[in-house]
């Protein structure tokens, strides 16, 4: 990786740095937090699906697992919510080495592989639900207490700051993957598994590399939504939204590129608060949207918007059709 | 913590019977997989719309539940015939990943088009039959869950004489053995995926009409069927019928045993861990061949 590989999100971060300048109003900001925590989530997703091919539904397994550390820690341990944020991370990353050992060990893929992270998640779900130490039906609030050192702020420019620089430090995590010899196997390993087994590549530990990277980072945006929003349950930590969020984003913006998931997450809730707009406040309304549109992208655009834009820049070359094909 | 014996055994009764129902569902799910080899994550949105059908054609016309499988039951065919044939074969170019992908981006716009309609409100239906029951020795037991008890092994039985006695049966044994082979013969592969889809979506319009009597909907309900029926369709065998009988009947005790257990809350742990374990140690299930 050289430094005309960075060049490029260090300028698209350095811009979206100076949106709370522009935009000063509570909602917009809360928007551009949640949309954030999303993309870093579906980051993380893409790391995994994108680049290794192998399609979790349920990431919920990891953003729960970062909220719940993140929250637990500090209201029933004490502990510090900036090391708390840490911890989190790295139990994301535990649980998703785990989930990874248990299904590629049994050769879990595809279809499998997707039924058993959902059951992973669901698992999860149920126990947070019950279990007294995680407050049970109902939930952890972390205690209102805003100074810098405890990881609460006044304003809301300064969360969109620091998830700012969690998306642009998982940007070059992900330029580095694509550039890396490692991030070639992962891919070699999406491609053909048993060619890339032929060549000598220890798929198991490539595939277990990506699934605990990937669950660091969904785990480190699930942190960040517990700080931000100082509340967490089980039905919002380990509930299939999120699991699901973490796919759109990827598919929409664009699978296995480097800013897909940062792209699809903006279309997608900058597209959802515009139906909401017009629609006015009917539930379900924006995921109705949503949903369609993940059948149009995967019928129309299988490379997501970036995907459009190229073939839009280049059209000798069609380069959604011949992967898919 | 111990039960009477008596407590025990109707905690088993009452799981056989919900389990039919559940079998019934993982039916539709099983065929689909064992024919077009994908798994269909709208399965539970398809349940849910099927359930408010159900709740809609009372509430409009006084329609019985029972009596509404006979209309249903086609109309659902139907639809889930058009769903394959023109949303998720065009959509998904014939890659697996894209069908998961596809299937999902349908639940997620079926489920909250009904959120969008009918509000997260939870509706059920009242009919004079809801709360009757049969005595069965020292068993107190539910009419409308014996009735579908009865009603779903039936269906299972004609099922399985359409697949095994019938030409469409015949044709769609041999898409699912080799795609490629049965279209040389000159078998409509695209037709034959349409029509499992649609089989599948039909199990689901009378598993609708069986459950509505004594269960009730709302938007969300799907989801808590289909984890289910995943669990029932791997530990089956993907794509065996049998097994999917054999499954729900066992999940659907398995459940209300840990139900009496364990409580409410932690009632379904007992299957999603089932579930883990069995793809983890035999993913090819009970009756399944090998993968």
């Amino acid at each position: 990786m050289t430094l005309r590989d960075i060049i490029p999100i260090i300028l698209i971060v350095a811009l979206l740095a100076f949106l709370p300048v522009f935009v000063t109003a509570n909602t917009v900001l809360n928007f551009l937090v949640f949309t954030l925590i999303i993309a870093l989530t579906a980051q993380g997703w893409n790391i995994l699906a994108g680049f290794g091919g192998q399609f979790s539904f349920g990431h919920a397994a990891f953003f729960g697992t970062g909220a719940y550390a993140a929250a637990l820690l500090q209201v029933r341990l004490g502990i510090n919510p900036w090391v708390a944020f840490v911890i989190g991370a790295a139990a994301g990353a535990l649980v998703g080495w785990v989930i990874g050992y248990l299904s590629f060990r049994s050769g879990l893929r595809g279809s499998y592989f997707a039924l058993v992270t959902l059951a992973f998640a669901e698992v999860l779900r149920i126990l947070a639900n019950a279990a007294t130490f995680t407050g049970g039906a109902a939930g952890v609030l972390i205690k209102l207490d805003v100074r810098p050192e405890n990881f609460q702020f006044e304003s809301r420019a300064a969360f969109f700051w620091i998830a700012l620089a969690l998306v642009g430090a998982v940007l070059v995590l992900t330029r580095w993957i694509e550039r890396s010899r490692f991030g070639a196997q992962l891919v070699a390993v999406r491609e053909n598994e048993a060619a890339a087994k032929a060549l000598g590549v220890d798929t198991l530990r490539v595939k277990l590399g990506a699934i605990t990277l990937s669950g660091a980072v969904t785990a480190a945006a699930g942190c960040l939504y517990a700080q931000y929003f100082l509340y967490v349950d089980a039905n919002i930590a380990y509930g299939t939204w999120i699991s699901v969020e973490a796919i759109l984003a990827p598919i929409v913006g664009g699978i296995g590129t480097v800013f897909g998931p940062l792209v699809g997450a903006v279309a997608l809730h900058g597209l959802g608060e515009i139906t909401k707009l017009a629609a006015g406040s009917i539930p379900g309304i924006d995921l109705m949207v949503f949903g369609s549109l993940l059948v149009v992208a995967v019928a129309f655009a299988p490379d997501g918007i970036l995907g459009l834009l190229r073939r839009f820049r280049r059209p000798a070359q069609p380069t959604g059709a011949s992967r898919h094909a | 913590m111990m039960y009477s014996p008596a407590i025990i055994a109707e905690a088993v009764v009452n799981g056989l019977m919900t389990g039919a129902v559940y079998a019934l569902i993982a039916l539709g799910l099983t065929l689909v997989y064992g024919v077009l080899h994908i798994i269909n994550f709208a399965h539970g949105a398809l349940l849910t719309a099927a359930m408010f059908a159900v709740w809609a054609v009372y509430v409009a016309f006084g329609l019985d539940p029972y009596l509404a499988i006979l209309p249903l039951t086609p109309l659902f065919f139907g639809l889930g015939y058009a769903v394959q044939r023109f949303v998720i074969g065009p959509a998904s170019h014939g890659s697996d990943s894209n069908i998961l992908l596809v299937t999902l981006g349908l639940s997620i716009a079926i489920e909250n088009a009904l959120l969008a309609g009918f509000r997260s409100d939870t509706r059920t239906l009242n009919t004079d039959y809801g709360f009757q029951v049969v005595e069965l020795g020292p068993l107190l037991l539910s009419k409308p869950r014996l009735i579908g008890f009865g009603a779903a092994v039936l269906v299972t039985v004609l099922l399985w004489l359409l697949l095994s006695r019938t030409d469409t049966g015949k044709a769609i044994r041999a898409v699912a053995k080799e795609k490629l082979g049965a279209s040389l013969v000159g078998i409509d592969v695209a037709h034959v995926y349409a029509v499992t889809f649609g089989l599948g979506c039909a199990c689901l319009a009378v598993a609708a009409c069986l459950l509505m009597p004594t269960f009730y909907v709302n938007p969300r309900i799907g989801q808590a069927f289909v984890l289910v029926a995943f669990t029932i369709v791997v530990l089956g065998g993907m794509g065996s019928i049998p097994g999917a009988l054999v499954g729900g009947l066992f999940i659907g005790v398995v459940e209300s045993l840990c139900g009496l257990f364990l409580g409410d809350s932690l009632g379904q742990i007992g299957i999603f861990l089932i579930f883990i374990l069995v793809l983890l140690v035999r993913p090819t299930g009970l009756f399944g061949a090998k993968a």
